[in-house]
Parts: C-alpha cells; sequence; structure tokens
C-alpha cells in the first residue's frame, strides 16, 4: 500500500466529489436548454449552474486529480519517502477553501461570469479569490514535486529519472508557468474592480492573459491520462513501453510548445495582430507531434504486449490482445476519442477555418470529447488503477467497471457527434434558451435530443464511477504488493542531461512566450483609453 | 553532468532544441510579419516597416478614414454601476426643492397622472442620463427640453438622487396584472433580440436601463416607436434602437403592456 494513501485518497475523493456534482449541473444544462426540457424562464439560473459547472470541470476536479496521482507517482516511482507531506496537507485544504469560497457567491447568483470569467462581466471578489487560493494550493504540489525530484537527484546521481516523474514533473511546470496568466488577469485586472478599487477594465487585455493560460492548461489536463498511456497501461496489460527516449521527447515537447500557442483563442479579436495570429497557429500545428508521436509509441506497446501473449500476422495480435481488462478498454475508448477530437481540432486551429465554428456549440462539443472524452475516461483508469493501493482492498467488479467504461464511451459519442454538428449548422454556445419552435432551429431540435440523452448516460456512468470506488472501500482485504510502473523495453541505463532534466525545456517555454505574447501584452498594457466600463453581476 | 554541460553549443541538444526553436520562430515571423501582409492584394502597405507594425497590430488611425458627419446629437454621458451610488442627504433635500417644478407632469409623489413616466424610485443612473441628454439636445422632446436646458450638473445629479429615494408607488391607474409574454422572458433569439428582462429588471437589470414596471402603457409604446423609427437616438450604442427595430407591433403591444401592469414592489431589489 501507498504510504500517502491518505492525502492521496483525499485528493481523489474531493476530485471525484465535485465531479459527480459538476457532472450532475451538466446533464441538467443539457436538458433544461434542449426540446425536451421545460425550460425555466431564468437564464440566471441556467449561467449560475454553467459557471460552477465549468469552475469544477475545468479548475478544481483536474487539478486534483494532477496532484493526487502526482504524490503516488513521487512515492512510488521515486521509492523514496514523500518530502514535504505537511505541505501537501495546507495545499490540500487550500484548494478545499477555494473551492468552497468561489461556489457560495456562484450559487448566490453573485459571480455568474463562466468560467473564462467574461470580462467587463465583473462578479463577486469571492469567487475570484477562491479561483486563486485553488491554484495557490496547486503551486505548492508544483514546488514539492520540484523538492521530491531534487532529494532523489541528489541521492542517485546521474541516474535515469524515473519516466513517470519525468513526466509528472514536467506536468507540475507547464501548469505552473501556464497559471501565471489567469492569475495576472485576476489579480491586477479583475480582482482590483471587484473590490471597487476601479471601475473600468482592459477587456482585451484580460483575454490575452487568459489565452496564456487557456491552451497550456488543456495539456496539464492532459497530463495524468499520457503519464498513463506510458507508465500503467504497458504494465497493467502486459507489455513493455516501446521506447522511453520517444516519451521523454513527447513530455519536453509539450512543455515547450503547449505554452506559445495560446492566441488561437483569440483569432476573433481585434485587439490582436494578425502577425502574431499566424505565429501562433504555425506553433500549434506543433504540437500535434508529441501527441502523433504517443500514439506511435503506445500503440507499438500495445503490440508487443500482444505479440507476447502470441498475437500474430499484421491485424492479427488485436486479438489476442487482453480486452476484458478495463485498462485496455479505456485506452482503446480514449484513442478513438482523441483521434476524433484531434480531427475536429484542426478545424479549431487553422484561422481561417475556426471562423465557421467560433463561438458555436462545435466549441463545446469538441473540448467535451476530448477532454471529458479522452482524458477523463483515463482519470477514471488511473483511479481503479491506484485504488486497490489506496485502499488495501481489491477491486472485484472487473464487469461493472467495463459496463462503467463502456457507458462514458457510448455517452460522449451520443452526446457530442449532435453537439459538433449543431454547431456546425451554426448554433451559438453558451445560451440558456433556444426557441426550438423557430423554422429557422427547429431542425436541430432532434440533435440536441440526442445530446441530451448522451448527457444522461455520462451522468449514469459517472455514477457508477463513484458508486464503485465507493464498494471499493469496502470490499475484502488483498495486498496489491508495491505499485509499479511499466518499463520500457530498453530500460535506459543512463539518459542524456537534456533528457533527464527539465531546465533546458522549461527556459526555451518562457522565452517562447516572452517572444510570443510580450509585444502584444506590453502595448495593450500601454495604450491608452483600452478600458471599458464594469458590468457587475446583479448590480444596477 | 550539469547546468554548465547542458547551456552550451557543444552538447546538440542544447544546440538541436534551441536552433530548432529559433528557427521556427524566424521562419513564422517572416511568413506572419512580411510574407502574409503583402499576400492580401486588397491592402496597401507604404514600405515593409509598414506591413510589420500592420501584423504586429500597432494602434494606428487610419489617414484617409473621415469619421461619417454626424447630423443629430449622441448621448455624451458616461454610466458606471456607480454613477451616483451615495447620495448625501443634502443632495436629495436640494433635489426635493428643484422637483417641485417636475411636478406638474410627474406627479408630486414621482407618480404621474397623465402619459409621463413615473418617476419614483427609479434607479439615479437613468434619471441622471436622460436629463444630460435632453439638455445636450441628444433628446428632444417640446415639454421636456425646456425644462433641462438650463440645469446644471450639479442639480441634475440631485434631482436623480432625489426621484431615486422616493418610495415606488403603485401606478395611479393601476390594471390586473398580465402574465409576462414571450419578448420579456425569452425575447426572440432567432431575430437577435435579447430579452427585455435582461436589462429591465424581471430577469436582470443593466446599468443606464430604466425599470418599468407600472409605467404609462401608451408612454413605452410611444418610446419603442421613436426608437424603431429613429426619432429617439439617445441610446448608447443603439441599444434600443436595435431591439424596437426587430419588433413586431404585436411585441411592442405586449411588452407595454405587461409592464404597465405590473406592480412596482416586484422590482428586482437589488440596492
Ligand atoms: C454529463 C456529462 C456532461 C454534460 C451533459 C455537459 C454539458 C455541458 C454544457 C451543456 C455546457 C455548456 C455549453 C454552453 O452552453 O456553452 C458545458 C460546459 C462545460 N463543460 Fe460540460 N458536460 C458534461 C461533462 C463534462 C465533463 C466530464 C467535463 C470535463 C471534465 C466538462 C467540462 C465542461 C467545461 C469546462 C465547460 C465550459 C463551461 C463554460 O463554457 O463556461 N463537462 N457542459
Ligand atoms: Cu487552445
Amino acid at each position: 500500500m501507498l504510504a500517502n494513501r491518505k492525502l492521496i485518497l483525499a485528493h481523489f475523493w474531493f476530485a471525484f466529489s465535485v465531479f459527480g456534482v459538476a457532472l450532475t449541473l451538466g446533464a441538467w444544462q443539457m436538458f433544461i436548454r434542449s426540446p425536451i426540457g421545460t425550460w425555466l424562464s431564468n437564464p440566471e439560473l441556467y449561467y449560475r449552474s454553467l459557471t460552477a459547472h465549468g469552475t469544477v470541470m475545468g479548475y478544481v476536479f483536474p487539478t486534483l486529480v494532477a496532484m493526487g496521482f502526482g504524490y503516488a507517482i513521487s512515492e512510488a516511482a521515486l521509492e523514496q519517502r514523500l518530502v514535504g507531506v505537511r505541505w501537501a496537507w495546507a495545499g490540500f485544504w487550500l484548494i478545499v477553501l477555494g473551492s468552497v469560497m468561489a461556489i457560495i457567491p456562484i450559487a448566490l447568483g453573485r459571480a455568474s461570469v463562466l468560467y473564462t470569467f467574461y470580462p467587463p462581466l465583473i462578479g463577486s471578489p469571492f469567487y475570484y479569490i477562491g479561483v486563486v487560493l485553488v491554484v495557490v494550493g496547486s503551486w505548492i504540489w508544483v514546488a514539492l514535486m520540484a523538492i521530491n525530484l531534487r532529494v532523489w537527484r541528489k541521492a542517485h546521481p546521474g541516474a535515469p529519472v524515473p519516466l513517470a516523474m519525468f513526466a509528472n514533473v514536467a506536468g507540475s511546470y507547464l501548469w505552473a508557468w501556464t497559471a501565471v496568466g489567469a492569475a495576472l488577469e485576476l489579480l491586477l485586472q479583475i480582482i482590483p474592480v471587484s473590490v471597487g478599487l476601479k471601475a473600468t477594465i482592459d477587456a482585451g487585455l484580460a483575454r490575452v492573459f487568459f489565452s496564456w493560460t487557456l491552451h497550456a492548461i488543456v495539456y496539464f489536463w492532459l497530463m495524468p491520462t499520457y503519464i498513463a498511456y506510458y507508465t500503467i497501461v504497458p504494465r497493467a496489460i502486459g507489455g513493455r513501453v516501446y521506447s522511453d527516449t520517444m516519451a521523454r521527447i513527447s513530455f519536453i515537447l509539450f512543455l515547450v510548445v503547449a505554452m506559445p500557442i495560446g492566441m488561437h483563442h483569440t483569432f476573433a479579436d481585434p485587439q490582436v495582430g494578425a502577425g502574431f495570429k499566424f505565429i501562433h497557429s504555425a506553433f500549434t500545428a506543433l504540437v500535434a507531434l508529441p501527441t502523433l508521436l504517443t500514439v506511435f509509441t503506445i500503440c507499438a506497446s500495445v503490440e508487443i504486449a500482444a505479440r507476447l501473449r502470441g498475437g500474430r500476422g499484421m491485424f492479427g495480435w488485436i486479438r489476442a490482445l487482453p480486452w476484458d481488462n478495463p485498462m485496455m478498454l479505456a485506452l482503446a475508448f480514449s484513442f478513438v476519442m482523441l483521434g476524433l477530437g484531434g480531427a475536429g481540432g484542426l478545424i479549431n486551429m487553422s484561422y481561417q477555418l475556426d471562423a465557421s465554428i467560433h463561438n458555436t456549440q462545435w466549441i463545446t462539443g469538441h473540448f467535451h470529447l476530448i477532454f471529458g472524452g479522452a482524458i477523463v475516461i483515463m482519470y477514471f483508469a488511473i483511479a481503479y488503477d491506484l485504488w486497490p493501493h489506496l485502499t488495501g482492498r481489491e477491486l472485484i467488479d472487473l464487469r461493472l467497471i467495463r459496463t462503467q467504461l463502456w457507458l462514458w464511451f457510448i455517452g460522449m459519442i451520443v452526446t457530442t457527434f449532435p453537439w459538433h454538428w449543431v454547431g456546425i449548422l451554426g448554433m451559438p454556445r453558451r445560451m440558456a434558451y433556444f426557441d426550438f419552435g423557430h423554422p429557422a432551429i427547429a431542425p436541430q431540435a432532434l440533435s440536441v435530443t440526442f445530446s441530451a440523452f448522451g448527457g444522461f448516460i455520462l451522468l449514469t456512468s459517472g455514477l457508477l464511477f463513484l458508486v464503485i470506488l465507493a464498494r471499493g472501500m469496502r470490499a475484502p482485504q488483498a495486498d496489491a504488493g508495491p505499485y509499479r510502473f511499466a518499463i520500457a523495453v530498453h530500460q535506459p541505463a543512463t539518459v542524456p542531461v537534456a533528457l533527464n532534466t527539465h531546465a533546458l525545456w522549461v527556459a526555451l517555454m518562457i522565452v517562447l512566450t516572452i517572444t510570443n505574447y510580450g509585444y502584444p501584452i506590453l502595448t495593450l498594457a500601454l495604450t491608452e483609453g483600452t478600458s471599458v466600463p464594469a458590468v457587475y453581476v446583479g448590480a444596477q | 553532468m550539469s547546468a554548465r554541460d547542458l547551456f552550451t553549443f557543444r552538447n546538440r541538444h542544447f544546440t538541436a532544441g534551441v536552433g530548432i526553436i529559433a528557427a521556427m520562430l524566424i521562419v513564422t515571423a517572416i511568413a506572419g510579419f512580411i510574407v502574409l501582409p503583402f499576400a492580401q492584394p486588397w491592402v496597401q502597405f507604404a514600405n515593409f516597416w509598414d506591413a510589420i507594425c500592420s501584423a504586429a497590430g500597432v494602434p494606428q488611425r487610419a489617414a484617409n478614414v473621415t469619421a461619417p458627419e454626424q447630423t443629430k446629437r449622441l448621448s455624451e454621458v458616461v454610466l458606471t454601476s456607480h454613477t451616483l451610488s451615495r447620495p448625501s442627504q443634502e443632495a436629495i433635500g436640494r433635489g426635493a426643492t428643484l422637483a417641485q417644478r417636475c411636478a406638474i407632469c410627474h406627479g408630486p409623489t414621482g407618480i404621474s397622472r397623465a402619459d409621463s413616466p413615473n418617476l419614483a424610485g427609479q434607479y439615479a443612473a437613468v434619471i441622471y442620463k436622460e436629463l444630460h441628454d435632453f439638455r445636450s439636445g441628444a433628446r428632444t422632446n417640446a415639454v421636456m427640453s425646456p425644462f433641462a436646458v438650463n440645469l446644471t450638473d450639479e442639480e441634475i445629479a440631485d434631482l436623480s438622487n432625489y426621484y431615486a429615494y422616493l418610495p415606488r408607488l403603485p401606478a395611479y391607474h393601476p390594471t390586473p396584472q398580465l402574465p409576462k409574454p414571450n419578448i420579456v422572458i425569452y425575447g426572440a433569439p432567432m431575430r437577435g433580440i435579447a430579452p427585455c428582462g435582461a436589462c429591465h429588471g424581471s430577469l436582470d437589470n443593466k446599468t443606464g436601463s430604466p425599470w418599468l414596471e407600472g409605467q404609462s402603457e401608451a408612454y413605452m409604446k410611444a418610446q419603442l416607436e421613436a426608437f424603431a423609427g429613429g426619432e429617439r437616438r439617445n441610446d448608447i450604442s443603439q441599444q434600443m434602437r436595435n431591439i424596437a427595430r426587430a419588433l413586431t407591433p404585436q411585441e411592442i403591444e405586449a411588452a407595454a403592456a405587461y409592464y404597465a401592469s405590473q406592480p412596482p414592489d416586484i422590482v428586482k431589489a437589488v440596492d
């Protein structure tokens, strides 16, 4: 059993509980704005729900999963005592405090600004301060991950850092730096207006700051999933990692190119120059590289497992895979959703094509497929894999687990395919009400109804997930042995310093942020007369 | 192995990493700042520098574009949600004295007996803005304009504070309360019309928008028609004109009748 099981369980349980609540809100949103729901006549309630859903799903839930998983990796991969356990608890409680602080004004209708903040819309300061506390709590984790790695390096000079920890620390650095954009927006711009020190705000600058965070945050969400691809799945299905080097290259590439590309979220914004949009768009194309490397490496690793199990032939080996193993199932579903979502992403990232789907339901369909689908299904897998090592009990009901994964996959497809489709037809996102009686959008009613059904399938699956975990806390005791990560076909004896440390890549990440963001931020900050009056939520 | 062995061009990973990134940056910058700007035949640049500045988004004033001649005055009032938010007792008192000359139309308690708007308990920012607009000529009315032209800034503020301070009383001719019509709570999304209630209460209130409960039906209808026809144009950024133009005559009737029938005590209490 893991020594820090209490700490990790606290992170996971809090993460998955708020996930359950936010999931219910999501399903409700889908339902209430579909033709099968009767409209509540009050968009204000919809936007409260949407703010809560986005804040939990975007900030609280994935951050806690990455943190809990990170502590497990630090302990199990480095095989050393976790340094700074008290700090870790402090970080956890900061996040709990921040979440509560943010959720109360949302529930009271004082912060219906959506998780992207949307200045000049301004809500209660408690909401923003709550979000800041969540980020600060996670920064403690970043520091702890760096410190633990340092301690390990001292004890093992020159030895290759275990892949899981190398990737975990890369993810934490990415998060530390990408969160700075939103932190600057909150601390320098929004909170001063929210507490009444200023009455105007430069919304264009705020959007640029937010884009600094908005892209790389998705790669931070993705990190636990990719770590699971490389270091859990091959072990769980009896294979080997095809290439340790390839894995390291993928993670450092994420570090370098996930950051300087966020302006693909501001393609439609007039305050950003077209030249910068082009550079960001070109770098966005590069970010496909680590994902393609990963898909290749993982497919090869899976093939190794199949051949070890006696699989033969060009494609015949696929049948030899352990399909009844939940980890195999989760990986396959995740890859299908990643592939479909990635194809959609190509449209979002290109300056011209983006115009046709900008701010439509296509966008929400897209990120639910990738984030809610490909990424979150691996969060489930991580939890299932770690659970016996956290509880000292076995997860016996494999069939229930498989059902849960199937439901999530089917639910996500049923929800997001029509969601994309109505987006192409032009249905805008973040609308509380659609008049399906109007002939112009009546044909979309059917698609939206399908999505709503998909939402309920997802809700069922999510609740099932919680039930399985809860039952796992009361199952018969069984010793799962030490927690192990997958090993590579050629487990490296030495690794070049560039692939064993993060410094070079962190430096490049910062330099690219400066080249790609420095000028736009400076001109916007220095240009006079670009601020607009704040619009206070619920104020006169 | 240490940082010193890594951050040097003798380390091939360093050279490759930095080199590839620098090359990418240079190629994309040349494409984004020079090639693509000139690839747009419909834009003319004086020189390279001009193109680069344009692609970088340097704020520029277009030299050859003149602002269209403005024939009618527009509102110059700037409102924030803090405008007049903390009135003093003296200001309210001064406003009460000044308001005696308004009572003939707007009623001694701020409730009109004719079809002039009720002012009792209206948001201060709303009265402030309308008086400024009447004074500047952005809004005109044969009866109202002469009263407004001679007001000072302070008098306008005092009057606004006074009326905002008055209790919200029922209309002079109360009618049975009507149910909410669609236009008030849903708007008409397919025609780009936001719900009236999103700004004027019922759902939410936005700075500068009056609450309308209990106003005269005839007055509201006339104003909507004036916005639609362009006779009234003091709404900032055409917020009301855009909506009124898209409304059908039936929707105008329905919205006016609905608001007129509402008692003022249902105004969303935020203060
Ligand atoms: C039961 C399954 C879910 C349903 C039915 C659902 C539904 C929705 C809906 C209807 C919206 C608002 C779209 C709009 O009006 O613009 C939304 C937004 C969002 N959802 Fe979900 N969702 C679900 C699960 C998830 C999951 C699993 C995640 C990620 C872990 C997620 C993350 C988000 C985020 C980040 C937003 C953006 C909020 C915003 O635009 O402010 N959702 N979701
Ligand atoms: Cu992005």
